[in-house]
């Protein structure tokens, strides 16, 4: 698998989740995986910067919302040589969810900048295997 | 090589990445120091401090151990893997957008960098590696004796 052509630049956030924010900082929409497993959906997104005390997530209705907060980072002594990416800012993302998710069950982890939320389908959503018997 | 023939390789759009490789070969041959280009990965930055630099890189996701960072001369190279995740046979992506794979990049620096003192750091998906120069490349004071 190559990605030779992968626009790998931050992306900034246009307007997500149509609102205002109050603090002056730059925000970056993370790139994110979801995929689907039998009883869950798993989204992964790509924070480096973030830990698990740095992250925040909310879900309101069907909306999923992830955030996470970046430490700006300092260097004692050092100067700027040169700079291809932007080290300040947080991450921010909204996603609708299309299946009902039951919300007790949302398990979130970070590893090295890492993001991992799986959201376990609620019960009907879940495909059920019927049993048929020959009459 | 510019008849009609010319065209018939196929689409234009085909032919553009490797326009846009060979501009940015050109870009690197004419300056010191081209920006990157969307196949450099990951993007560094450099703080120098003294004769010293670090080197910072974003790479979310990735093994320690697949990481690897090798010193020669006044080059060095981070070069990893970020192994993808592998989905059993039940399982569907619906959204794929991160990166996974090989990457390598080099990146070649004003002076010698002494090996024996390089340390690299992996924190938080952030990448630090501090590049101490070589204690021979150092600047040294001349005393000047007055007759």
């Amino acid at each position: 698998m190559t990605m030779e052509n992968k626009e790998i630049k931050k992306q900034s956030a246009s307007s997500p989740a149509d609102a205002e924010r109050t603090k002056l900082r730059r925000v970056y929409v993370p790139r994110v995986d979801i995929y689907e497993t039998g009883d869950s959906l798993v989204l992964l997104a790509d924070m480096p910067g973030v830990d698990e005390k740095s992250v925040d997530m909310t879900l309101e209705k069907d909306v999923l919302t992830i955030r996470g907060f970046v430490k700006p980072r300092d260097y004692p002594g050092y100067s700027a040589g040169f700079a291809e990416y932007r080290e300040d800012g947080d991450y921010e993302r909204v996603f609708s969810l299309s299946e009902e998710v039951s919300r007790e069950k949302i398990e979130a982890s970070v590893k090295n900048g890492v993001l991992k939320v799986v959201l376990p389908k609620a019960e009907p959503a879940k495909a059920r295997k019927i049993a048929i018997t020959a009459g | 090589m510019f008849g009609p023939r010319f065209w018939r390789f196929g689409n234009l759009s085909d032919w553009l990445p490797e326009v846009q490789r060979l501009q940015d070969d050109m870009n690197r041959v004419f300056s010191g120091y081209s920006a990157p280009s969307a196949r450099d990965y990951p993007l560094l930055n450099v703080w120098l401090h003294d004769h010293d630099a670090l080197v910072t890189a974003e790479l979310p996701g990735i093994d320690p151990e697949k990481l690897d960072i090798a010193v020669s001369g006044d080059q060095v190279i981070i070069s990893g893997t970020r192994e993808p995740e592998v989905l059993k046979k039940e399982e569907t992506y619906h959204r794929r957008e991160r990166r996974y794979g090989p990457f390598t990049r080099t990146l070649k620096l004003p002076f010698k960098i002494d090996p024996d003192r390089v340390e690299a750091r992996y924190e938080k998906g952030i990448l630090d590696v501090k590049l101490p120069c070589a204690q021979e490349e150092k600047p040294r004071k001349i005393e000047i004796k007055s007759a």
